[in-house]
């Protein structure tokens, strides 16, 4: 078997060359196929630079279209989409980042805390407790809308931030789940350690895994942020008064609007997706790596 | 501490121990102290509101007016006697149908080429997934104008190449669902990075191994590369549906908000209870509405879970 391996591999000289001229043809082939599929995402997002960067008197569309920027440099076209007095997306940017930002607080903090005593701590219940948090992962949000919706729009949460943020206070099932796998790595003599040094298990959480959980914890922290940031059912329900509008919802309702500048809209648009692509880049690693660890363990 | 914290069976330790010392009873009150944010709530904000829904689908809940029993006339609306629902779950079994797979195989496809052993594939991942982390109104409000029928720059391409009358996309009702899996497959990266994650999980051995056999990239692909990656295609064909079925943010903005696109062509279930329960303030026919997009749901999930076990291959088997 390995000799004939060895014999099949010694080429003639004819066969070498056909061979590597083949293997160049593959990789011309497969870069110019990924070339393409990047224009694919960039062309789009390059038509949207150039059209925000056009100043009010320059046609948005164009014969043939401009996807990237030669002619017009007008930077001014995101200070006015920012500042706009009918629509200040500055206003909405900082709505979205304060939610985001209790948002993170809340999950970070919740889910940790919940996770840390289905990770290593003993008492009666917790098969059950774990058993029921795994099926709230399962649980239908549209059926739990209307009810939500309800309850809050009685205690007078309608027309305010609290519906947006207040659930992320008590845990979500997913980021306790990954959470817990996640300290279930940490080596127990630590704790066991810290606990004859006589600290309490608040301390322990607090002071040991909390630290150690990290990296887990910024994949929690990132998933927040997207989440909430990219939200629009949950503004689009709960908030009336303009003022109060995320980036999110004051885009789709602004896009319908007539007589809409398009430069500023893109320009506007543009900025929404720019924190995202900044958290992106930086925790990219992380980020695919925790969205695919959970897609290839199941 | 004789129990190990990782011990395989923690219950039995734990009931063990939660009898006697006063250390076990302090862990166990300190455990349920933890958990305190998590029950409240799981009590507010899941138990109770699912508990309603059920009362609710049963009443004629308005938005700001309390409802009476109704029964199950809001079903029997639904079924018997609404055209609207009928197009709403049209519209989204079609979209579930025909774009699930679309993404599926596309998916496929773009990470077996992300999976090639060049320099500079990291460079190329991370411009293809930027799709995938954005929000589906800025994608919308991005396609909007790339598709708008006569001053958009699709058109112009497919003008260019000579078809003489480009699709009115989100005005021709023909054409807006197609359209829109053109904007869905603008961001398929996402769903090639969790395959290239399942891709570089298996062994290289194997192929080395087939390669002797004298298998060709076909066989291998078929014998090596698809059972070993069909956990990777079922935990992203049921994500992949359950999004289908709630989709509704994208919908929105390239619809025309809860209009629905031209002759509701884009009328998507969540639209429709948006519509509904928000627009009109049905609130309670909006919840019976919810109630039958989740045993379709349901249905769904358990139907490919019965096909996970005909088609999914796990290592441990």
């Amino acid at each position: 078997m390995a000799k004939a391996v060895v014999e099949a591999s010694i080429p003639s000289d004819a066969g070498r060359v056909w061979r590597r001229t083949a293997a160049t043809m593959r990789v011309i082939a497969l870069y110019g196929a990924i070339l393409l599929l990047c224009l694919f995402i960039l062309m789009p997002i390059g038509w949207m630079l150039t059209a925000a960067l056009k100043p009010d008197t320059a046609p948005v569309f164009t014969f043939p279209p401009e996807w990237f920027p030669t002619e017009h440099w007008h930077w001014q076209t995101f200070k006015d989409a920012l500042l706009n007095p009918a629509q200040p997306f500055l206003r909405y940017a900082l709505n979205s980042a304060f939610i985001s930002l209790m948002a993170i607080i809340g999950a970070v903090l919740s889910s940790s805390l919940t996770a840390y005593p289905f990770a290593r701590l003993q008492f009666r219940g917790k098969n059950v407790l774990f058993t029921i948090l795994i099926a709230t992962m399962l649980l239908p949000g549209p059926v739990l809308l209307i009810p939500q919706f309800l309850i809050f729009y009685r205690i007078g949460w309608y027309g305010t931030y609290l519906p947006l943020i207040v659930p992320w206070f008590t845990g979500s099932a997913f980021y306790i789940f990954l959470l817990r796998q996640y300290m279930r790595t940490v080596p127990s003599d630590l704790d066991e350690a810290a606990r004859i040094d006589g600290a309490g298990y608040w301390e322990i959480y607090w002071r040991i895994i909390l630290p150690l959980t990290k990296p887990a914890l910024t994949v929690v922290a990132v998933f927040t942020f997207l989440a909430t940031w990219n939200d629009f059912f949950g503004p689009l329900l709960y908030l009336d008064d303009q003022n109060q509008f995320t980036v999110a919802l004051a885009l789709a309702t602004f896009v319908r609007r007539v007589g809409t500048e398009w430069n500023e809209m893109m320009a506007a648009n543009l900025l929404s997706i720019i924190p995202v692509l900044v958290v992106y880049f930086l925790a990219q690693n992380k980020l695919i790596g925790g969205i695919a660890s959970v897609g290839v363990k199941g | 501490m004789a129990v190990s914290l990782r011990s395989r069976r923690p219950e039995h330790a734990a009931t063990a121990r939660a009898t006697t010392g006063r250390n076990a009873r302090n862990e166990e009150r300190a455990a349920y102290l933890f958990l305190v944010p998590w029950l409240t709530g799981l009590v507010a904000f899941l138990v109770i509101p699912l508990g309603w829904a059920i009362w609710i689908s049963l009443t004629d809940q308005r938005l700001l007016v309390d409802g009476q029993f109704v029964g199950l006339d809001n079903y029997t609306t639904i079924f018997t006697n609404d055209p609207v629902f009928n197009q709403a779950l049209g519209v989204t079994l079609r979209w579930v149908l025909f774009t699930t797979p679309l993404f599926l195989v596309t998916g496929m496809f773009l990470s077996l080429l992300l999976n090639q052993k060049l320099p500079g594939m990291n460079v190329f991942r991370t411009i293809l997934y930027i799709p995938a982390v954005l929000s589906g109104v800025a994608v919308g409000i991005l396609w909007l104008n790339l598709l708008n029928p006569d001053l958009g720059a699709v058109n112009y391409l497919l003008y260019e190449a000579g078809v003489d009358n480009p699709p009115y996309w989100f005005s021709d009702p023909t054409w807006a669902m197609p359209g829109l899996a053109l904007v869905g497959l603008w961001g398929v990266g996402g769903t090639a990075v969790i395959y290239l994650a399942g891709l570089q999980n298996i062994p290289p051995q194997l192929y080395e191994a087939a390669a002797i056999d004298g298998a060709g990239p076909l066989s291998k692909f078929r014998h090596i590369t698809l059972p070993l990656l069909s956990p990777t295609i079922f935990f992203l064909l049921l994500t992949g549906v359950i999004d289908a079925f709630q989709m509704f943010g994208l919908a929105f903005v390239l619809g025309g908000g809860a209009d629905g696109g031209p002759a509701n062509s884009l009328l998507f279930y969540m639209l429709y209870m948006y519509r509904k329960g928000f627009q009109e303030g049905m609130l309670g026919y909006a919840g019976a509405l919810a109630w039958i997009l989740t045993v379709i749901g349901l249905a769904t999930v358990w139907l490919l879970f019965k096909l996970e076990k005909r088609f999914v291959f796990y290592e441990t088997q």
